[in-house]
């Protein structure tokens, strides 16, 4: 074997090993969390857990208020942030020159929100939306009464739904841009507007992606805890939000106090392991749905 | 904040549409009755209004952008205008050391709770510095090499597994991953290195790692996958060994991107908050030993804000620890958009 | 059009469950101190299950949170573990006009937690401020097994940790070096997996760890936290834990109040593992 024939196949094993060594160690990672989880989460889950709010400091029942809360925030946010964000798309993609001054800066407005820590959007929500908005409100409508100068739901998803504006506004252009323009300039030839280009030709064909972007923010908004923790999230709550200014139970806030705050770390890691698991589960699940069909958005 | 990171930055490390490929048609015609029901007349008057509205929206990024800033800067105001606010704190005493009441010398110091505030700056920058660097010191050669198996070593059939698999990892909310260090990787850590403090800079390092990583990873495959074809064939076909082809050709080639990655990796690795206010410690020391408890800005805002007085010098303290957080991963972010710009040319073969 | 239906559904639960405004009883917030947190949800508990109208939702955050919040008016209840300061008060006054109410409603015995293999069992205060203002750096000094000391304290905005910083390190700073944990349960969790490690915080949260007896200086005898020395305030770390309100309590919160200090809310202190007031 001729010295550079040597050299070369060792180079390849050298970085072919560690490259491998690499991804293995990463998804290694992965199985070790999930199954730590999986393992000490799965003997306390049943339907009483997450059908029964928690009883005894934490200590006993079930996470239902959680859940519940953190379904109407992502409901809330996705209502809030998947309109704007698709508009912001459409603009960007079917409306502006593509190379306008405007539409460069909504791209990188874009871009620079979408690297912006999520604590400062707690710190935003907490400063603009409870204390500018919410006690503006209360000036202007209830005489200065609280009601909405507070965290609450509605504050706090649209915290998160400003979080998640990037991810929707990404995931519609991708789709928006995978039509091809033919289809778009046989429409117009057709006399039809503009308007009804995006409304009955583009909007349809890009839904399984502004679909995934929805999914992928609503993941999002299911673990994201730092923006809450100033704009609406409760340590314990008795009753379901019913106000769109309550406070709300979250399934990630719930884990933070859980791990920190809870009054027997040991007697309550079964509950914290399987709200854990409840966490995982929803946002995997969420996250599998959005790489599934954006697989199928691909391959169509 | 892995999704939107990386993909705002995947698609404009896309090669651009001047290759050739990007405008194929993908799909079929859809079923004409999109088609046929459009109708020739001229659109109705209601049309306009409602597209002056979608305009109107695609601006909510930048006025997002515009509010952040301005409502951060309106918290903190008072550091600057308010002589009560300026009685408790000043810039000198927060960038530089002062010799506190009880104090031999002068230091550093993050005591906000006491007779006399002390909201030295330093410690946490450090502390935040510290558990980023070494995030990225395990996150890049992972995230890269990782990369490198997926983009040029994988079979397709493993790919197709392994690449969604890692990037599940960035679905993993980063309260698990805190709880994870904090429960699990920090009795590991002490058992296997023995250092002094359970929660300390290294477990919040690793467990930042693997938030890092998926970012990472993803844009620096989305780069290599990006380097022409025609480069690698033509390192092929001048006899390069396929190590020399990634190492020679591949990674220069895709540097701007992987650049990119890294820079976006530590923009995350800097902002992220749940993981370190789990498993640092939160102890505001002064030093560079990566055993030693850490607090970050993230961290101290995280855990502090909810305490204060609204409009009280801590609070605006605590405003302006996030301007300068906000600041930061816009510089970051600056830089990125450069390095896009520079992948951009380079695949294109203008540079 | 599936998605649209879903879109609906999900649009149509939204606003029936946030639409329900209207219902039976009013609601009281009570915020404040970690360390009663516990404590308040309990009792929230229990006092609905007797008056299933009012509804008392509780959040913890620290006693500084929830006096903020007393405040800034986003609770009705401050549950606190230190008394309120004088700055603190004047800032209710001037915004309410009226003097902030002050109701004890539970003792704790502040303990000082180590790990249970430690072979300290008693400690003077002078020794505590010592070690949690970093001046003692080894368990050598204060009679233990020769080690560094690692020292856990609480987030600042708890009261444990200003009632700790006032009444321990009279009033000096914590060593820089001292870990901040969010909550008093996550102390105990760290003392009791680091052999070096001392913290403090409420005896409820006690499990797993050593509580050394407390000893005022070098020749008096060492306390350690009970009922009797708790309340005859024998005990050098004993304190009151407060509610707050901004005015007199009427209508639901009298309820509630004094609903806490009667048998039944004591009763449930004591089980949490707290003191009775009385």
């Amino acid at each position: 074997m001729s010295a550079r024939l040597l050299r070369a196949r060792m180079g390849d094993w050298t970085l072919g090993t560690a490259a491998a060594l690499a991804t293995l160690l990463l998804l290694v990672a992965l199985l070790l969390i999930l199954g730590d989880v999986g393992v000490h989460g799965a003997p306390r889950l049943s339907w009483a857990f997450l059908s029964q709010a928690p009883r005894e400091g934490m200590m006993e029942g079930g996470i239902l208020p959680a859940i519940v809360g953190t379904a109407m925030l992502v409901v809330l946010m996705t209502a809030a942030s998947v309109p704007v964000g698709v508009a912001t798309a459409i603009y960007l993609h079917e409306y502006a020159a593509p190379d306008s001054r405007w539409a460069r800066l909504v791209r990188l407005g874009v871009q620079n929100l979408a690297g912006v820590p999520s604590i400062v959007f707690g710190l935003f929500g907490l400063g603009f939306f409870v204390q500018f908005l919410g006690t503006g409100m209360d000036t202007l409508f209830h005489d200065g009464k609280l009601v909405w100068g507070q965290p609450g739901l509605l504050w706090g998803a649209l915290t998160l739904a400003t979080l998640t504006l990037p991810t929707t506004i990404v995931a519609t252009e991708e789709a928006l841009r995978a039509i091809p323009p033919a289809q778009r300039e046989a429409a117009y030839a057709l006399g039809s507007s503009r308007f009804e280009v995006v409304t009955r030709l583009l909007l349809p064909q890009a839904m399984p992606g502004i679909l995934t972007g929805a999914i992928l923010a609503v993941s999002r908004g299911a673990g994201e805890v730092a923006p809450i923790l100033f704009t609406g999230a409760a340590y314990f709550l008795p009753k379901l939000p019913h106000d769109l200014h309550s406070q709300f139970m979250h399934l990630g806030y719930h884990v933070y106090v859980m791990s920190t705050q809870s009054a027997d770390v040991d007697a309550s890691a079964p509950i914290l392991y399987a709200t854990v698991a409840v966490l995982l589960g929803l946002t995997f699940a969420l996250n599998l749905a959005a790489v599934l069909l954006r697989a199928r958005m691909r391959r169509a | 904040m892995p999704d939107t990171a990386s993909e705002s930055a995947t698609i404009e490390a896309r090669p651009p549409s001047g290759l050739g490929f990007a405008f194929s048609p993908r799909r079929q015609l859809p079923a004409t009755p999109h088609v046929r029901s459009l109708p020739t007349r001229t659109p109705p008057r209601w049309h306009r209004p409602v597209e002056w509205v979608v305009r109107g929206m695609a601006a909510a990024a930048i006025l997002a952008i515009i509010l952040i800033f301005a409502f951060l800067v309106r918290s903190a105001l008072p550091l600057w205008t308010s002589s009560e606010a300026r009685k408790e704190v000043t810039q000198t005493q927060m960038w530089f050391a002062q010799t506190w009441p009880g104090y031999d010398a002068a230091e550093h110091v993050w005591q906000p709770v006491s007779d006399t505030p002390k909201y030295g700056i330093w410690p946490l920058l450090t502390g935040t510095l510290k558990v980023s660097l070494m995030a990225m010191l395990l996150a890049g050669p992972l995230g890269v090499l990782a990369a490198i198996y997926v983009a040029c070593y994988a079979r397709p059939k493993v790919r197709e597994v392994v690449k969604p698999a890692i990037e599940l990892l960035a679905g993993i909310p980063s309260v698990v991953l805190g709880f994870f260090a904090l429960i699990v990787l920090a009795t590991w850590m002490q058992t296997l290195l023995g250092v002094e403090s359970r929660l300390n800079g290294i477990v919040a390092g690793v467990a930042l790692a693997l938030a890092v990583v998926p970012v990472v990873f993803t844009l620096s495959e989305e780069a290599l996958r990006a380097v022409p074809q025609g480069y690698v064939e033509a390192s092929q076909a001048l006899g390069a060994a396929k190590w020399q082809t990634i190492w020679h050709v591949m990674l220069p080639t895709a540097a701007p991107g992987i650049a990119t990655a890294m820079a976006l990796g530590l923009g995350r690795a800097v902002g992220e908050t749940m993981i370190v206010l789990m498993a640092s410690g939160n102890a505001a020391i002064l030093s560079w030993n990566p055993a030693d408890s850490v607090r970050t800005l993230s961290a101290t805002i995280a855990a502090e804000l909810g305490e204060v007085v609204s409009g009280s010098p801590h609070y605006a303290v605590l405003f302006y620890l996030g301007l300068v957080l906000f600041a930061f991963t816009f510089a970051i972010n600056a830089v990125a958009a450069h390095w896009i710009e520079r992948q951009k040319d380079r695949v294109a073969g203008r540079a | 059009m599936k998605l649209k239906h879903l879109a609906m559904l999900l649009f149509t639960v939204t606003v029936g469950l946030t639409a329900r405004t209207a219902h039976a009883g009013g609601t009281v917030t009570v915020k404040g101190s970690d360390t009663m947190v516990i404590l308040g949800q309990r009792w929230a508990e229990e006092f609905m299950k007797a008056h299933p109208d009012t509804t008392i939702q509780v959040t913890g955050g620290g006693s500084g949170t929830g006096i903020s919040a007393l405040i800034n008016g986003t609770t009705e209840i401050c549950q606190a573990s230190r008394p309120m300061k004088p700055a603190e008060r004047e800032q209710i006054k001037a915004k309410y006009a009226s003097d902030v109410i002050e109701i004890p409603v539970a003792m704790d015995g502040l303990s000082v937690y180590l790990h249970a293999s430690n072979k300290i069992s008693e400690l003077t205060m002078a020794q505590l401020k010592g070690i949690f203002t970093g001046k003692i750096t080894d368990w050598q000094e204060v009679g233990g097994a020769p080690g560094k000391i690692t020292v856990y304290s609480r987030e600042n905005s708890s009261g444990t940790y200003v009632f700790f910083k006032e009444h321990v390190l009279e009033g000096a700073d914590y060593t820089p070096r001292a870990q901040s944990l969010p909550g008093t349960a996550a102390v105990v969790n760290a003392v009791a997996r680091d052999k070096s490690g001392i913290g403090y915080g409420g005896e409820a949260y006690a499990k797993g760890i050593k509580i050394p007896k407390v000893k005022k200086d070098a020749a008096s005898p060492g306390i350690a936290p009970s009922l009797a020395t708790v309340q005859s305030g024998t005990y050098p770390l004993a304190r009151n834990l407060f509610f707050y309100t901004r005015t007199k309590p009427a209508g639901d919160i009298k309820t509630f109040v004094d609903w806490v200090l009667g048998p039944a809310g004591q009763a449930m202190a004591q089980k949490v593992g707290y003191f009775p007031v009385h």
